[in-house]
């Protein structure tokens, strides 16, 4: 066990220079200050400043998170402790080497194993000059219908292979693409903002849009599912100021569809923000937009200010928050912590974020697709969502698709269609040698299911029972080429790679139980004993879930565990 | 909280059993309450619950998940069970999950009965069926502390003890998920961070992971006993764990002043009493060795002094005394007794002088530190002592500190005014230098050293131009207050502005914060008292509480943060040339007569000299012996050349102290005592609480205790005293002292601490003063006016830089208890001298290189440090090493009132390069 050593000399020499701990370097504090020009200080900005460091210098140094610190009146290890929690952020202490200028992201997460990251990587790691490059392996980047994914610079190079990222490398061809969508004027000529408008002014009544909201049964679409109408009449229940949380930190494995929608129609999520926003009464809105989507961000940026020159002064001001790679930020609270500048670190509650929420004021909180909706709803009417449905459930979903199917992609169908009629209907049937064999009806987090149990209505609550959910609809569908044991392996060990760290059953819960799992035999019994601990005594959603893809292999593919 | 029908009180169920919970009590408190134990780790009494442990997790009824009672309050009739069998495998899980990350999977290595251990038993845990983590390394760097993270549970108590309670924020939770690791600033070991060894995190670690150094926490003790600190004058509580007759370490107690709170100092810097140094037996200069102005090194000691028994040695002492009264004269004598020793060897000590010696010539280091504030006050109010206790500030909505640096000098003190700033509270800071407590700050007013009075005066014409003033405060409870207003029509906001260099409109900004708030109280240190103007800068700072009645009432008033942990008490008692015990003036017939028949003694009715009027008396052949008990003028007087001169001119000089000190080294006859682990005696903070300290072992070899010292002198004098227990001079002391009369000694003993005044038994105390006007003879607070004028030694061309003496976090003073603590000396073991690094890029100096400092009495050679928050212009140095004195260079200009020299600002020119001079201790 290695003791940490620090001369006594060089200790003597140190405390003679300068004060306890790191010193400010002047010359550094000059690049702070023209970086960060006259922005404001505010802590909740740290994250942002911490973007705009990494951005220029490819790294952190230690003299500019010093310096930095001391720029925003916060001591090293406030600074340090935030930008070492996400990925994005390469802190390089004196004496290390900072990474190369280039950076080549490839994912491993379910789809992309599937398609052969695990190939791709060695690949890369040996074709590739790793004095120049550096390849990463990384979580879910969003893009699981083109798995496998490679992400050069900010480029994301879709069915990659060796050769093709080669070609983006050597070609410098490292920036986000951004897609054909709906740009403002054709928006406006198409009836955009005509409802907004219609709230600005009053002629749409505040408590019709409530009470459509809550007829049309819409649920939140990020997971948690809560009918977004009663959110709505909670929140507007507690005292201004009120504040408004969008969540666009899109990272659970297997989903896309926020991705799709903001490249292809933008403004109708802008807008359906928009009327929540003023409809509930918040006086300002914070867009959390995850950083792997730097296309979107290129969109946003601009939208934002389109819609600001629309309406110069009617609508609140909107803040567009950058995460930096951290799938927890997902969260709802852990993505309030982090617009607040800190550590992704889930609250307890009670207290729930419609009262204490964004810097303690109650607070909206919603996924990007949840608003998405609001301004069909208001228009067509809430008997227009509840329309769609099969199996007796009602309503629409965005089901993002990928894995061994013909057309991977998002797919808008009725809530309540099962998994079999999924792949029939809208998937063009399996891949040519592959065989359905099982299914994540809710990416990582929502549990593993059979073929023979692919007729199962798939929407809130109907999965329950099976120990599964449907979380944001994020399905990936695997063949008899697949292990689902393979696959629990590959979601566990994300969410011991995501977890925050907070709590005893997940920090080290999802450590051991990736460690047992990774044992040629699995013990059961100790898994599921770990597993209903973690379940029952996890702060948040990922520790609570992380058993469910352990439990549901366990359960349904025993043939893989024990043999039987 | 008296419980009764009408508390309200929340009715749920625990485990089956009906039970009851205050507003504000957790399920966890509740239960503990009732002496049900629910497992828990990262909860912590006194630290805001986290919940991030989930040992404590129990089920209620109707939630899907289970919940950390830490963290919960309980709702009427909710049923909760903290035994039932999902709850407890929750609990079990969670501690096995811990333990097997646990070095060997077993028991702390590193502390007895951990909590982690202690309910791992209480669980029956078996052996944990997970394999372990890889572990991390071992940080021993840091002389006090040994940091092994591999005993870490990650439940962030120390996190909370340093952010949240102490505040110095060093410690951060670094990384994510099973990476995530308890650091110091970037992650560095931590003596290169800037921990600053409070222990706080070492008191809050449930496993061993933080420690005292040296495995002292795998030792079994013989005692512990319950004390106060030595050092400064916040006077925290602790307790000292005792074996083998030595102190192995320390614990804070939850004191009124500290709550389990305690500095470096306090904690670690104990064990200067077990150095090898400690004098141990008595000591008398051997004959024909003459004096020299070279400081003595203790391994040359033999040459210089020669051993002698306790009766020689006293004979030796009493009879140098004697001779120079009876040949010379009374007023040829001269004592300074100690602000470190109890109150009960202070007024022995001057009660020596003025019955055994027979003059008023007694002082001691209040004369370097305070006395200009306690003049001012004494003038204006009719008492010396704060008017506010410290922890007021938590009731305060605005907070001056003033030529202070608290988290440096009284870091417990600093840690509640950090809290209250959390809170809401407003500091406003006013010192040239941007030191730590700025993060804090509101407002930092880096103003122009030396320019408080036109500063001052600068934010009181605002409060009258604008109307802020209380009207009513000023009619009921002032006088003078006619003269104030016409004299500050001259001090305009844009008049002073570019005399102290702060604009005007902050000026009238912090001036308006003050005077409007509910309660607004004003801490201040040596940067306003140490100038040849310190008590005009008093004087404005009572102004300010006077005019707008900000002082009598929770969280105001006025208090001048007392250094020494004894110095309030030093000078209540009358170590004091120009006044009796409790502030009497010598020189008031009345208080004469009642000290007269008191100590049944004819006295000077004169005043006497102070400590740096002895020094030149001394060369000016008037006073030709002295007795210093536990002092050190030799290192802590401005102008050491020539205050060494005059103690090698001096004919008889009787040291009693407990190491040989730069002072001790120019004595004829050296006295061992005690140190302050080896008495028993009562000791006044600067809250005026007079607190218990106890012996915790023995004084080494030969040393004897204090009290017995100078009774054996006093005898060999003629003064007859038999005081057979440190008891019995407080109850002389209870008739001398009408403040402190309602106090008995038993009962500082039970209490632990009491706060005068306290004038008739049974009385609770007095924690804030002034409620319904002064002690002044009318009744009423006087406004005295004060006129800008600047230091005595301005810069010039031939010396340009202005040279800023003060002190730092791990040295005490001059050095004689830290400098032989190990671990202290190991944190900060050389001469620095810190300036603005853009300074010491024009003066082509690197730091951490060696630089020369001249002024136009003294050099010395130190490393340059370099501190961005220096002022340029100037800078900043501690006066505790020897091998680079500051007290060399410093000006002895006094102020005419209270006779205090200007160590805050004298005019020096430095040059790259020089040696070090050898250390002497």
């Amino acid at each position: 066990m290695a003791v940490i050593t620090i001369s006594p000399d060089q200790i003597t020499k140190r405390k003679r220079k300068g004060p306890k701990g790191h010193a400010v370097d002047l010359a550094s504090l000059a690049d702070i200050q023209t970086l960060l020009g006259d922005e404001s200080r505010q802590h909740d900005l740290l994250i942002e400043h911490l973007h705009k460091i990494q951005d220029k210098y490819q790294h952190i140094s230690s003299k500019h998170l010093v310096a930095l610190a001391h720029e925003m009146n916060l001591s090293p290890a406030e600074v340090f402790e935030v930008a070492s929690f996400y990925h994005h952020f390469d802190v390089i202490k004196e004496g290390q080497t900072p990474p190369p200028e280039l950076t080549v992201r490839v994912c491993e997460s379910l789809s992309c194993a599937m398609a052969g990251s695990n190939d791709l990587i060695d690949a890369l790691e040996n074709g590739l000059n790793s004095e120049q490059i550096r390849v990463q392996k990384v979580p879910c980047v969003g893009r699981c219908q083109h798995a496998p994914v490679a992400v050069v610079g900010q480029n994301p190079i879709d069915e990659a292979t060796a050769d093709t990222v080669t070609t983006a490398v050597n070609n410098n061809d490292i920036t986000a693409t951004v897609t054909d969508y709906i740009k403002h004027p054709q928006y406006l000529a198409d009836n955009g903002y005509q409802t907004l408008k219609g709230v600005l002014d009053g002629s749409i009544d505040k408590e019709a849009i409530i009470k459509k909201m809550e007829d049309s049964g819409l649920r939140g679409l990020g997971g948690a599912g809560f009918p977004a109408g009663r959110k709505w009449r909670i929140v507007s229940s507690f005292d201004a100021p009120r504040l408004m949380a969008v969540n666009i930190d899109e990272g659970e494995p297997g989903t896309f569809k926020d991705r799709h929608y903001l490249e292809s129609d933008p403004h109708r999520f802008l807008e359906g923000m928009l009327i929540a926003a003023l409809t509930v009464g918040c006086e300002a809105i914070y867009i959390y937009l995850r950083d792997e989507y730097a296309g979107c961000r290129e969109i946003l940026t601009t939208e934002l200010e389109n819609l600001r020159k629309q309406f110069p002064s009617d609508i609140p001001p909107i803040y567009l928050r950058r995460g930096a790679g951290a799938y927890i930020c997902g969260e709802e609270s852990a993505m309030v912590e982090s617009i607040e500048g800190k550590r992704g670190m889930p609250r307890l509650r009670p207290p729930f974020l419609a009262e204490v929420g964004l810097f303690g004021r109650p607070t909206l909180e919603h996924n990007m697709e949840s608003v998405y909706w609001v301004r069909d709803i208001i228009e067509k009417g809430p008997d227009w969502f509840a329309s769609y449905g099969r199996h007796e459930r009602k309503g629409l979903r965005s089901f993002s698709i990928s894995g061994r199917v013909n057309k991977p992609g998002v797919h808008l169908a009725p809530a309540g269609i099962t998994m079999r009629e999924l792949i029939a209907e809208y998937c063009d049937g399996m891949q040519a040698g592959h065989e359905f064999y099982g299914y994540f009806p809710g990416g990582a987090s929502g549990g593993i299911l059979p073929e023979s149990m692919a007729d199962i209505p798939m929407d809130f609550d109907t999965l329950n029972e099976h120990g599964c959910f449907i979380g944001s609809a994020a399905v990936v569908v695997f063949s008899n080429q697949d292990s689902a044991k393979e696959l629990a392996i590959n979601a566990m060990k994300f969410f011991e790679e995501e977890s925050c760290g907070q709590c005893t059953p997940c920090r080290v819960g999802t450590a051991k139980a990736a460690q047992l799992m990774e044992e040629k035999e699995w013990d059961t019994d100790l898994l599921e004993e770990l597993s209903s601990v973690m379940v029952d005594a996890s702060i948040c959603g990922l520790g609570q879930a992380a058993p469910n893809p352990l439990r549901c292999a366990i359960k349904y593919f025993p043939q893989e565990i024990t043999g039987k | 909280m008296t419980v009764n029908a009408d508390t309200p009180m929340i009715n749920f169920t625990l485990d089956g059993e009906a039970i009851s919970a205050f507003a504000d009590e957790s399920i966890l408190q509740v239960a503990k309450r009732h002496d049900k134990d629910i497992p828990h780790l990262c909860y912590k009494e006194g630290l805001r619950a986290d919940g991030n442990c989930r040992a404590c997790v129990v089920e209620i009824d109707g939630e899907r998940t289970l919940a950390p009672s830490c963290c919960r309050m309980p709702t009427e009739g909710m049923t909760v069970q903290a035994n039932s069998k999902r709850a407890v495998t929750s609990q079990k899980m969670v501690l096995e999950l811990l333990k097997s990350d646990m070095p060997k999977q077993g028991e702390s290595p590193y502390k007895l009965d951990s909590e982690l251990d202690q309910w791992v038993k209480k669980l029956n845990v078996g052996e944990p069926r997970f394999e372990a983590r890889n572990q991390p390394a071992a940080d021993l760097s840091h002389p006090a502390i040994a940091v092994n993270m591999d005993a870490c549970i990650q439940c962030t108590r120390c996190l909370r003890a340093c952010r949240e309670e102490q505040m110095n924020d060093v410690i951060g939770f670094a990384n994510r998920g099973s990476h995530a690791e308890i650091v110091f600033d970037i992650a560095d070991p931590m003596a290169a961070s800037s921990c600053v060894a409070c222990g706080e995190c070492v008191q809050a670690c449930p496993t061993g992971a933080l420690m005292p150094a040296n495995n002292v926490g795998l030792e079994v003790v013989d005692k512990t006993v319950d004390s106060t600190c030595p050092y400064c004058g916040v006077g925290c509580l602790i307790k000292y764990h005792v074996k083998d007759d030595k102190i192995l370490y320390t614990e804070g107690r939850d004191g009124d002043t500290n709550h389990f709170r305690l500095c470096v100092k306090g904690r670690y810097g104990f064990n200067y009493i077990h150095n090898p140094l400690r004098l141990t037996k008595p000591l008398i200069r051997r004959e024909g060795i003459a004096k020299t102005m070279e400081l003595l090194d203790p391994n040359d000691l033999d040459s210089v002094f020669r051993e002698a028994t306790w009766d020689e040695a006293l004979d030796f002492a009493a009879n140098g005394l004697k001779k120079i009264r009876d040949e010379k004269g009374k007023k040829a004598l001269a004592g300074l007794g100690s602000a470190k020793g109890s109150n009960e060897e202070a007024y022995l000590f001057q009660k020596l002088v003025r019955t055994g010696f027979g003059s008023n010539n007694v002082d001691h280091c209040t004369r370097l530190c305070h006395a200009s504030s306690v003049v001012a006050l004494l003038e204006c109010l009719g008492s010396g002592a704060v008017s506010n206790p410290v922890e007021d500030v938590k009731k305060a909505e605005v907070i001056i500190i003033i030529g202070s640096n608290p988290t440096v000098n009284h870091p417990v003190g600093a840690t509640f005014m950090k809290n209250a700033a959390k809170n809401g509270t407003k500091i406003i800071l006013i010192d040239p230098n941007r030191t730590d407590i700025a993060k804090y700050a509101s407002h930092h007013l880096a103003f122009r050293p030396d320019t408080d009075v036109a500063l001052l005066n600068g934010m009181m014409h605002v409060i009258l131009d604008e109307g802020l003033q209380n009207d009513d405060y000023i009619a009921k409870h002032t006088e003078d207050f006619e003269f104030m207003q016409a004299h500050l029509k001259d001090y305009s906001p844009e008049k002073v502005a570019p005399i102290c260099g702060i604009d005007a409109n902050t000026l009238r900004e912090v001036a308006r914060l003050y005077a409007t708030s509910n309660a607004s109280m004003i801490l201040w240190g040596m940067g306003v008292s140490q100038h040849i103007h310190g008590t005009d800068n008093s004087r404005c700072l009572i102004a300010l509480a006077l005019m707008t009645g900000q002082i009598g009432k929770p969280g105001s008033g006025l208090h001048p943060l007392r250094g020494q942990n004894n110095v309030q008490g030093a000078s209540d008692v009358g170590l004091i040339p120009m006044v009796y015990p409790d502030y009497a003036p010598v020189e008031h017939f009345e208080n004469q007569a009642k000290f007269e028949k008191l100590w049944g003694v004819a006295l000077d009715p004169k005043r006497g000299l102070t400590t740096v009027e002895m020094i030149h008396a001394i060369l000016d052949d008037e006073i030709y012996g002295m007795f210093v008990q536990g002092e050190n003028p030799a290192m802590s007087d401005p102008n050491q050349n020539h205050v060494r001169e005059a103690f090698v001119h001096l004919e008889h000089l009787v040291v009693q102290d407990i190491f040989l000190t730069e002072t001790a080294g120019f004595a004829d006859v050296i006295l061992p005592a005690s140190a302050f682990y080896e008495k028993d005696g009562t000791f006044s903070n600067t809250d005026r609480r007079v607190q218990m300290g106890r012996a915790a072992v023995n004084p080494p070899g030969e040393a004897k205790q204090d009290l017995w010292i100078l009774q054996e002198i006093a005898n060999r004098l003629g003064c007859g005293w038999n005081y057979q227990h440190p008891k019995d001079v407080f109850e002389e002391m209870r008739q001398a002292m009408p403040s402190i009369a309602g106090m008995t000694w038993d009962r500082i003993d039970t209490e632990d601490s009491l706060t005068y005044p306290l004038e008739n038994v049974g009385d609770p105390g007095e924690p804030i003063i002034f409620t319904d006007g002064f002690p002044t003879s009318s009744g009423r607070g006087k406004f005295v006016p004060a006129s800008y004028i600047h230091a005595d030694e301005m810069p010039d061309e031939e010396y340009p830089l202005i040279f800023i003496t003060g002190r730092q976090l791990e040295h005490w003073h001059t050095g004689s208890m830290t400098r032989h603590s190990p671990t202290l000396d190991a944190i900060e073991p050389d001469p620095v001298v810190t300036i603005h690094p853009e300074d010491l890029q024009s003066m082509g100096i690197n730091a951490g290189g060696t630089i020369t400092i001249e002024s136009r009495r003294g050099k010395i050679v130190a490393y340059a440090r370099e501190d961005i928050g220096i002022q340029k212009g100037s800078m900043f140095m501690a006066f505790c090493y020897n091998e680079a004195s500051a007290n060399l260079i410093t000006n002895d200009a006094l102020d005419p009132s209270a006779k205090i020299p200007e160590f805050k600002f004298c005019s020096v020119k430095v040059s790259q390069g020089g040696e070090i001079a050898k250390r002497t201790n």
